[in-house]
């Protein structure tokens, strides 16, 4: 190989840069998240369940959420029938965020703690912070 | 050969220097932009396209009008073009990317971009543009590195490149084409939808390529060891005096189906370009000046004594460039759409930002294409020495 | 320096990463499932709209439009040429521009008409997105838009010959008067325009502007010779606004 010393160099300060987010954490402790399902019509709810078990909204959420922007908006299908047949409407605005209206202590808590930006508040509509607590 | 890029003399630096500044403050420009919106470009509702899509459709026909060298050599074993085929190429690959970034430049949610190939559109002429485009830099890219490597070498191009080469032939004309269509199928557009316009496109392409071509060729001439050689430029002189007489043949066409038709939309079209309307007319005299620059252009050209003139070659080259960048670069696509649908009139002049942006990104161009150039020029120095 | 088979190792890379981002693409859209509920939406399977010019008044065209744009959030740039519109006004000569003429009745000439996006059966704009952002629905030919996926390329707004569409220039939150909770805000650099409520009928709720209209506006299905709108074009004398370029505009007005 020519020039040896000038590539290991190059790997190295390759390396120290792609692995900056890993040192630069060392020793930081940071709480972990728990998202807040304290909201007055949470509390106010018969059955305490999502549209799906909380195991599978925590995992594929995104998902769910994916299938409902294209029924919503683009196939016009606003009825959403869960296992138990409960009736939602399909509408972030409307659903999600009438029982979820603590974006910050729902969403945001485990958004903030993977470091997972939130595009959908640049258009949909974050609830009034007087029903947060 | 990327290591040619390398070394070079003070005036090299300076001028990879200078453009490096000339795009960051385009950078810079442009991340404003990004932050504010739009906004800050002279673009309305209804002026929706401007001096970025002005740009890119111009760009479109110079990265076309390599085949302009192509043909000649390949199809008609004209020797003479054989040194200078990779300065056609060359611009070609600078050409496309500069396109591509007017258009990056011109979305508003530029971070979308792969939208276009998740959710493929065969329906929309962009798609195809987009598709083409891309097919046509990388055709670019591999042909002319290729072939430089085998002259640098002192071997014959190896064979699968020439598939390669005849291929880019007529996807040299598609580019051009697919980039007429975006404009050329939209109802209600009575300046942009005529069956005309891929042809004219093309040829105005094959003049402005070629008079790019002619004006770096002298160029290279005087600043490096290198000689693309008296007769070739005259040749491409040749192809410049057809394809600009065509091009105003064209136009001839078009002012006679507008004008003899008397339709509405069309005499619309004519007196918003030719004549203003009404206070309308800031517009009037720089298409005005784009048809002196053509006319005489011409007459410079077709007669062969001024032509052989390297001068007098070199000035109307200068006019073919400045009076088709008017043109296509700004009348073409403000004109389409200064007229809207409620024909009212609605003037666009670009902003401060939009300028400098758009000077940013014809730098970024012009740093590709001289670092390939001088890639170029270094092999065909070597070959002398 | 690279050598022709390592030149070659990168093209060849670059163009497989191409390919398998249109195959994973293909492999994402397939996720959605439908059902076949019908429940509580309003059912037609085209979509059109009647508007009786006569019966419209300044306080009306106020209202139509406030009730519009206050419902979907339509933001007020302070540049007039900046406008974001789903409905509003235009003098007769410019919304039917091919009805200019030396003899045309005076009170027609400057009568303010309310124009929205016509809805078209074959629309341009729908043909030129890149990326089907605007989309006709199947089921009742409204065309749409999918703000989530619109690159803001614009190229729609060049396609629409009816001025219909309308560009983000700017972040549109600080300029909107009061958000409606209910309904989406937009973002920077995405276009929109008048979606004929499609969120409304789909919960079996007429259009807004309809709804505020006194009668003057009436929405329904052109499919069926029974329906209300079909038998009011039957009656009435209406026309299009430019059905010269083949879009087939659903919007009808009696003038």
């Amino acid at each position: 190989m020519y020039d040896s010393g000038k590539v290991i160099i190059g790997i190295a300060v390759f390396l120290a840069f792609v692995m900056f987010p890993f040192y630069i954490n060392i020793g930081v402790v940071v709480e972990k998240p728990e998202p807040c399902l304290d909201t007055p019509v949470i509390q106010a709810l018969e059955i305490k369940e999502c549209v799906k078990p909380a195991h599978i909204m925590r995992a594929t959420h995104i998902a769910l959420l994916d299938n409902w922007k294209d029924l919503a908006s683009r196939y016009g299908e606003r009825l959403f029938v869960t296992e138990d047949k409960r009736e939602f409407d399909i509408s972030l605005q409307m659903t999600c965020m009438h029982c979820h209206s603590n974006y910050e202590r729902f969403c945001m808590e485990c958004h903030a703690f993977v470091a997972i930006d939130v595009g959908c508040w640049e258009c949909h509509v974050v609830p009034e912070k007087e029903t947060m607590r | 050969m990327l290591e040619k890029a390398l070394s070079g003399g003070r005036g090299y630096w300076a001028l990879v220097i200078s453009l490096l500044v000339i795009s960051g403050i385009g950078v810079i420009a442009y991340l404003y932009q990004l932050e504010v919106g739009l906004g800050v470009t002279g673009l309305c509702r209804d002026v929706t396209w401007g001096l970025y899509i002005g740009q890119f459709t111009f760009l479109v026909g110079v990265a076309a009008s390599a085949v302009m060298l192509v043909i000649p050599y390949y199809l008609h074993d004209y020797k003479k073009f054989g040194k200078i085929i990779i300065l056609g190429k060359f611009l070609a690959v600078a050409c496309v990317i500069m396109c591509m970034l007017f258009i990056f430049v011109d979305m508003g949610q530029p971070w979308r971009i792969l939208n276009l190939f998740l959710y493929i559109s065969p329906h929309s002429p962009m798609f195809w543009d987009a598709t083409v485009l891309a097919g046509y830099l990388s055709l670019n890219i591999v042909t002319g590195w290729v072939v430089l490597q085998s002259d640098k070498k002192g071997v014959k191009a190896p064979s699968w490149v020439m598939p390669l080469i005849y291929i880019s032939i007529p996807w040299a004309i598609s580019i051009h084409t697919v980039t007429a269509f975006l404009f050329a199928g939209l109802p209600g557009r009575d300046l942009w939808m005529s069956a005309l316009l891929a042809a004219h496109f093309l040829a105005s392409a094959f003049a402005v390529g070629p008079s790019l071509l002619i004006l770096l060729a002298l160029g290279i001439r005087k600043f490096t060891k290198f000689n693309p050689g008296k007769e070739a430029i005259a040749v491409l002189g040749k192809i410049v005096t057809y394809t600009m007489s065509i091009y105003l043949f064209f136009w001839g066409l078009k002012l006679f189906t507008w004008l003899f038709s008397q339709k509405p939309g069309y005499l619309h079209v004519f007196q918003f370009l030719f004549v203003g309307i009404g206070e309308y007319n800031a517009i009037v005299p720089i298409v005005w000046a784009a048809v002196v620059m053509a006319v005489t252009s011409v007459v410079l050209l077709m007669i062969a004594a001024l032509r052989k003139n390297e001068k007098i070659l070199a000035l109307a080259c200068i006019l073919v460039f400045v009076s088709l960048w008017i043109e296509k670069g700004f009348v073409f696509v403000v004109g389409g759409l200064a007229i809207t649908p409620f024909k009212t009139i609605i003037e666009y002049w670009p902003t401060l930002p939009e300028i400098v942006i758009t000077i940013g990104v014809w730098a970024i161009g012009f740093l590709i294409l001289t670092i390939l150039y001088k890639i170029a020029v270094s092999v065909r120095e070597e070959e002398i020495a | 320096m690279i050598s022709r088979r390592q030149f070659l190792k990168i093209a060849g890379i670059s163009a497989a990463c191409g390919i398998g981002m249109a195959a994973t693409s293909s492999f994402i859209k397939a996720g959605a499932s439908r059902s076949d509920d019908t429940r509580d939406r309003l059912i037609a399977k085209r979509w059109g709209m009647f508007i009786d010019t006569r019966k419209i008044d300044e306080n009306d065209r106020e209202r139509i439009i406030n009730a519009c744009h206050s419902i979907h959030n339509v933001p007020n740039f302070d540049n007039p040429r900046h406008a974001v519109k789903w409905i509003w006004t235009e003098e007769f000569i410019r919304a039917f521009p091919e009805q200019r003429g030396e003899f045309i009745a005076e009170k027609l000439i400057q009568k303010p008409i309310l124009v929205l996006c016509n809805n078209c059966s074959n629309p341009p704009c729908v043909r030129v997105c890149p990326t089907q952002a605007t989309f006709k629905r199947e089921r009742d030919g409204l065309v749409l838009m999918d703000f989530h996926r619109c690159f803001g390329c614009r190229y729609c707004m060049a396609g629409c010959p009816y001025g219909a569409r309308s560009f983000n220039f700017w972040d549109p939150k600080p300029y909107i008067e009061e958000i409606n909770p209910e309904f989406p805000t937009r973002m920077m650099g995405v276009v929109e325009k008048c979606s004929f409520c499609y969120q409304r009928i789909d919960r079996g709720i007429i259009p807004a502007c309809v709804e505020v209209s006194n009668g003057a506006m009436v929405v329904g299905d052109l499919s069926d010779p029974g329906s209300e709108i079909r038998i009011l074009l039957r009656e009435h004398i209406t026309i299009r606004r430019r059905p010269e370029l083949g879009t087939e505009p659903n919007v009808f007005y009696k003038i």
